[in-house]
C-alpha cells in the first residue's frame, strides 16, 4: 500500500516521519470506514424505503443501548487517537540533548542559518544525516514558520522568543523548508534548501563553506566577503580612517604594535590577524576585534588577501 | 403571549382574505420602500437579511473565484498584469472576510432563523423588534464599512489579522477590524433577541422538549453569540489601538505578545466556527423528519448535543495554535478536549442517519442538500481528527489540508444547510413553488462542484503545499488546476440556483400552506404568512416530528 502513501503524502525523510505517515494512513482508513458506513447505510435507506403514497412510518423516538453505542465507541476511538499523537507530540516536541544547534531566523523573505562555529548561511542549509539536528528558530519581524515537509515537522517564528524542531535526517539529498505561516508579498517564495548530506561532506562544507567562491575573481569574492562578513564595519577600503586599519595601501607595509614589536603584512600576518586578532594591536587602535575562526574560510581568506594586494 | 408590539390591524384584500406580510404595504412606491425600511415585522427583516448575505455570498464568491483562477497555474499567465501576488493577498483576505462576517455567521440565524424562529414557536414576533431592526442596520452598517475597505484598495492581512503583520502592514486595517467590530455587535443583539423569544414566546403547551430542533440549534447558537463575540470585539479594538497609538499589546517590538492575539482571536473565532455550523445542523434535524416521514430518532439526544458543543466550543480555541508557541502542557490539552467535541458531532450524524431509517423517503430539493449535508459533513468532521491528533497536526496544519477541512464543515455543511433551508422555507417565505428538476440539477452541480474543488486540496495540504501561496511548485499544478476547474462548476450550480429561485417569485406555482407535510407550526400557517403570522393562537398539544395517523396536523 505504499503507492497509496506515495500520492498523498510527501517523501519520508525519518524515521520520525515514517511514525507521522503511521498514524496519517490509520486516520484515512478509519475514515474511509465510516464514510462507507454512514454512506451505504443513507443510500440503503433512500433505496430501500423510497417513498410511497400512505405508507405509515414506525413511531421510534430513541434506543438507549444504540445511542450508548455510538456515543462511547468513538469516545474510545478518540481517546486511543489522542494517545497515537500524543505520543509522535512528544518525540517532536523535546531534542535529544546531544543534538547539533542550528540557528534560524526567519525574516520578509528568508531563511538565515548560524552553526555553532559561527558559519552563516542564507536560504541553504547543509545538514550532516543520521544526527539530531536542533534548529532554533526565531524571527525578525512578523510570524514565520519553519515547515519542513519531508520531515513532517513546523514550528511558527516568533520575534522574541526562541522555540525548536528537531529532526534526524535519514535520507540525503535536497529537503526543503517553506514558510507555513502567513508573512506577505512573498510568503510563497520563503524558502529553503536543506542540503541532507553525509558527515564528511558536511564537514567538509563547514570548513570551505561551498564552492561558490569559484565563480568570482579572487578579489571580487574578497569585497564580496568584506560586506557579507562585516568587515566593513571597522576597515575601510578608501583610505579614510575608522576603529581599524584602512586596508588601502596596507600591503606590504610594516605596521607598529603597542607592545612594541612590529611586522610586515603578508599572507601569514593577514590570517593571524583574522583569526587572532588579539595577538597584535596595531599602535593607535583599541584591541576590539572578534576572531573570525569559522567564519571566514580558507577561500574567503584567500579572497580578502587578493583584495588587499589589489588596493594599492 | 405578550403582545409586544402595537401592530398595525390586519389588513383584508379584495376578496375578503386577509393579507400577507409581503403585500400588506402602504400604496406607492416610496412609502411601500419606507415601511420596509422601518419595519419591525420579523419576517420583513428575515428577507431583507437574506437578500443581504446573498449578496455577501455573490460577493464572497467573486473572491474565491479570482482566487483559483490566479493559482490554475503556477506562472499565473492569465492574470498577468491584472493580479500579481500582492492583489492575490487581498483577495483571499476579502474572500475569507467578506464570507464569515458578512455571509456565514448572519446567514443561517438572521436570515432564515430571524424568519421561522418566531413562526416555529407559534409567536407574533421576537421578543424585541426593534432591536432586530436595529441588528440589521448594524450589519448593514458594518457591510458598508467593508465596503469602504474595498473602495480604499482592501487590506492583505487574511481574516485572521494575525500581528504583528495586522499591525504594520499598509491598507486600512482599521477599517476593516472596525467593521467586524461592528457586524459583531449585530451579532449580539441577534443573540440575544432569540434567546429571550426562546424563554418567553413559545405557545400556550409548548415545553422545552416540545419545541422544534431547529430552535435548539438556534438557542445554542445566540448563547455563543452573546457570550463569545464581546471577546473578538475586545481583541479588534486593542489591535485598532495598537495601530494607531503605536501601544504594546500583541507587538513584540514595543513590549506586547503576538502570541497573545491569537489566544484572544480564536476564543472568539473558535466558537464563531460553531455560530455558523449549529443553525446548520439545526436545518437538516428539520429537513430530515419532514422528507423520511419519520419521527426523529434521539430528540433529546440532539437537542443536548447542541448545548454540549456550545460550551465544549468555548475550551477548545488552543487547537488552532499547536504550533504557535503556546505552552507544550496547554497544547496537549486542547487536543484531548478537542476529540471530546467530536462526540456530540457524531451522535447527531448517527441519529439523523436512525431517522431516515425505515422512513418514507423522498427526494425533493431540500432532502437532497440535507443528504449533501450529511456525506460532505461527514467528510469535515472526519478530517477533523487529522487535525485534533497532535502529531498529524504539527504536519498538517497551515497546509491545504485545513483550507480543505473547513470548507468541507463551512462550506459543505453550512453552506449546504443554508441551501437546504432556503428551498424548504422558500414556499412560506415567498408564497411561490421553485422548480423542482432545476433544483435537482442545480443541487448535482454544487456537489459534484464542491468536491472537485476541496478534494484535491486535501491532497495537495498533505503532500505540503502551505496554505496562503501565490506561487506554488510545479509539482502541484495539477491538482490546482483540477480544484479551479470544480470552482467553476460550483458558480454554474449558483447561478443556476439564483436564476430559477428568481423565476419562481414571477411565474412559480402559489405554495399551499404546508406543501412538505411538515409538523412544525410554521407550516399551520397560510403561505406567506400574514403580519401577525396565525390568525388564532396556536395551541401545542404533542411534540414535534409526530407522523403517527391522526396526529399530523396539516
Amino acid at each position: 500500500m505504499s503507492w497509496f502513501r506515495d500520492i498523498m503524502l510527501p517523501a519520508q525523510g525519518s524515521e520520525y516521519s515514517k511514525q507521522v505517515d503511521d498514524l496519517y494512513m490509520f486516520l484515512v482508513w478509519l475514515s474511509v470506514f465510516f464514510f462507507v458506513l454512514i454512506g451505504g447505510l443513507i443510500i440503503y435507506s433512500v433505496v430501500k424505503w423510497k417513498y410511497k403514497p400512505g405508507v405509515v412510518t414506525p413511531h421510534i423516538t430513541d434506543h438507549v443501548g444504540l445511542e450508548l453505542t455510538w456515543s462511547v465507541l468513538p469516545l474510545i476511538i478518540c481517546i486511543g487517537i489522542f494517545f497515537w499523537g500524543l505520543k509522535g507530540y512528544m518525540e517532536y516536541s523535546v531534542a535529544p540533548g546531544d543534538a547539533l544547534e542550528i540557528q534560524v531566523s526567519g525574516r520578509k523573505w528568508s531563511w538565515a542559518f548560524e552553526y555553532p562555529d559561527g558559519t552563516r548561511s542564507l536560504n541553504e542549509a547543509h545538514i550532516p544525516s543520521h544526527r539530531n539536528v536542533k534548529f532554533v528558530v526565531t524571527s525578525e519581524d512578523v510570524l514565520h514558520d519553519f515547515f519542513v515537509p519531508t520531515m513532517r515537522v513546523k514550528h511558527d517564528a516568533v520575534p522574541n522568543r526562541y522555540v525548536s524542531v528537531w529532526f534526524n535526517a535519514t535520507v540525503e539529498g535536497e529537503h526543503m523548508v517553506t514558510c507555513a505561516e502567513y508573512c506577505g508579498k512573498d510568503h510563497s517564495k520563503m524558502q529553503a534548501k536543506l542540503i541532507i548530506e553525509s558527515e564528511e561532506k558536511y564537514k567538509k562544507w563547514l570548513e570551505t563553506g561551498g564552492d561558490e567562491w569559484k565563480n568570482y575573481p579572487p578579489e571580487v569574492w574578497g569585497k564580496m566577503q568584506w560586506e557579507a562578513k562585516g568587515c566593513n564595519s571597522c576597515h575601510t577600503l578608501d583610505g579614510s580612517k575608522n576603529q581599524g586599519p584602512t586596508w588601502k595601501g596596507i600591503w606590504g607595509k610594516t605596521e607598529k604594535f603597542v607592545d612594541g614589536g612590529s611586522a610586515v603584512v603578508d599572507e601569514n600576518y593577514i590570517t593571524e590577524s583574522i583569526y587572532q586578532p588579539q595577538a597584535h594591536i596595531v599602535q593607535g587602535f583599541e584591541p576590539v576585534m572578534p576572531t573570525f575562526q569559522g567564519l571566514v574560510k580558507k577561500n574567503d581568506l584567500n579572497g580578502i588577501i587578493a583584495l588587499i594586494k589589489s588596493l594599492k | 403571549m405578550a403582545d409586544v408590539i402595537a401592530s398595525p390591524g390586519v389588513k383584508v384584500g379584495e376578496h375578503g382574505h386577509p393579507i400577507n406580510y409581503l403585500t400588506a404595504t402602504e400604496d406607492g412606491f416610496l412609502k411601500n420602500v419606507w415601511s420596509w425600511m422601518t419595519t419591525v415585522d420579523h419576517k420583513r427583516i428575515g428577507v431583507m437579511y437574506l437578500a443581504s448575505v446573498m449578496a455577501a455570498f455573490g460577493l464572497g464568491g467573486f473572491f474565491a473565484l479570482l482566487v483559483r483562477l490566479y493559482l490554475l497555474t503556477p506562472g499565473h499567465e492569465l492574470m498577468k498584469g491584472f493580479m500579481d501576488s500582492e492583489a492575490y493577498n487581498r483577495a483571499f483576505t476579502m474572500h475569507g472576510a467578506v464570507m464569515v462576517f458578512l455571509f456565514i455567521i448572519p446567514s443561517v440565524p438572521a436570515a432564515l432563523g430571524n424568519f421561522v424562529l418566531p413562526l416555529m414557536l407559534g409567536a407574533k414576533d421576537v421578543a424585541f423588534p426593534r432591536l432586530n431592526l436595529a441588528s440589521y442596520y448594524l450589519y448593514v452598517t458594518g457591510a458598508l464599512m467593508a465596503v469602504v475597505v474595498l473602495v480604499q484598495g482592501a487590506v492583505d492581512t487574511g481574516w485572521t489579522f494575525y500581528t504583528p503583520y495586522s499591525t504594520t502592514t499598509s491598507g486600512p486595517v482599521t477599517w476593516m477590524t472596525m467593521a467586524a467590530f461592528v457586524l459583531g455587535f449585530s451579532s449580539i443583539f441577534t443573540g440575544i433577541n432569540f434567546i429571550a423569544t426562546v424563554h418567553k414566546l413559545r405557545a400556550p403547551g409548548m415545553g422545552w422538549f416540545d419545541m422544534p430542533l431547529f430552535v435548539w440549534g438556534i438557542y445554542a447558537t445566540a448563547i455563543i453569540q452573546v457570550l463569545a463575540t464581546p471577546v473578538l470585539g475586545i481583541t479588534l479594538v486593542l489591535l485598532a489601538i495598537e495601530r494607531s497609538f503605536q501601544i504594546g499589546i500583541f507587538d513584540s517590538r514595543i513590549g506586547g505578545d503576538p502570541v497573545l492575539f491569537q489566544h484572544f482571536f480564536w476564543f472568539y473565532s473558535h466558537p464563531a466556527v460553531y455560530i455558523m455550523i449549529l443553525p446548520g445542523m439545526a436545518i437538516i434535524s428539520e429537513i430530515i423528519p419532514t422528507f423520511s416521514r419519520k419521527v426523529i430518532f434521539g430528540y433529546r439526544s440532539i437537542a443536548f448535543s447542541s448545548l454540549a458543543i456550545a460550551l465544549i466550543s468555548f475550551i477548545v480555541w488552543g487547537h488552532h495554535m499547536f504550533v504557535s508557541g503556546q505552552s507544550q502542557l496547554a497544547t496537549v490539552v486542547f487536543s484531548f478536549i478537542t476529540f471530546l467535541v467530536a462526540i456530540p458531532s457524531g451522535i447527531k450524524v448517527f441519529n439523523w442517519v436512525a431517522t431516515m431509517w425505515r422512513g418514507n423517503i423522498s427526494l425533493e430539493t431540500p432532502m437532497l442538500y440535507a443528504i449533501s449535508f450529511l456525506l460532505l459533513f461527514t467528510i469535515g468532521g472526519l478530517t477533523g481528527i487529522f487535525l485534533g491528533a497532535l502529531a498529524t497536526d504539527v504536519h498538517l496544519t497551515d497546509t491545504y489540508f485545513v483550507v480543505a477541512h473547513f470548507h468541507y464543515v463551512m462550506m459543505g455543511g453550512t453552506v449546504i444547510a443554508f441551501i437546504g433551508g432556503l428551498h424548504y422555507w422558500w414556499p412560506k417565505m415567498t408564497g411561490r413553488m421553485y422548480n423542482e428538476k432545476l433544483g435537482a440539477i442545480a443541487c448535482a452541480l454544487i456537489f459534484i462542484g464542491f468536491n472537485v474543488t476541496f478534494m484535491s486540496q486535501f491532497f495537495l495540504g498533505s503532500l505540503g503545499m502551505p496554505r496562503r501561496y501565490a506561487n506554488y511548485l510545479q509539482q502541484f499544478q495539477p491538482l490546482h488546476a483540477f480544484s479551479t476547474f470544480g470552482s467553476w462548476i460550483l458558480a454554474a450550480g449558483f447561478l443556476l440556483t439564483l436564476g430559477y429561485l428568481w423565476a419562481s417569485l414571477r411565474s412559480g406555482a402559489r405554495a399551499p400552506a404546508n406543501p412538505w407535510g411538515g409538523t412544525t407550526l410554521e407550516w399551520r400557517t397560510q403561505s406567506p404568512p400574514i403580519t401577525h403570522n396565525f390568525e388564532d393562537q396556536p395551541i401545542v398539544t404533542e411534540g414535534p416530528y409526530d407522523y403517527r395517523p391522526g396526529k399530523v396536523s396539516a
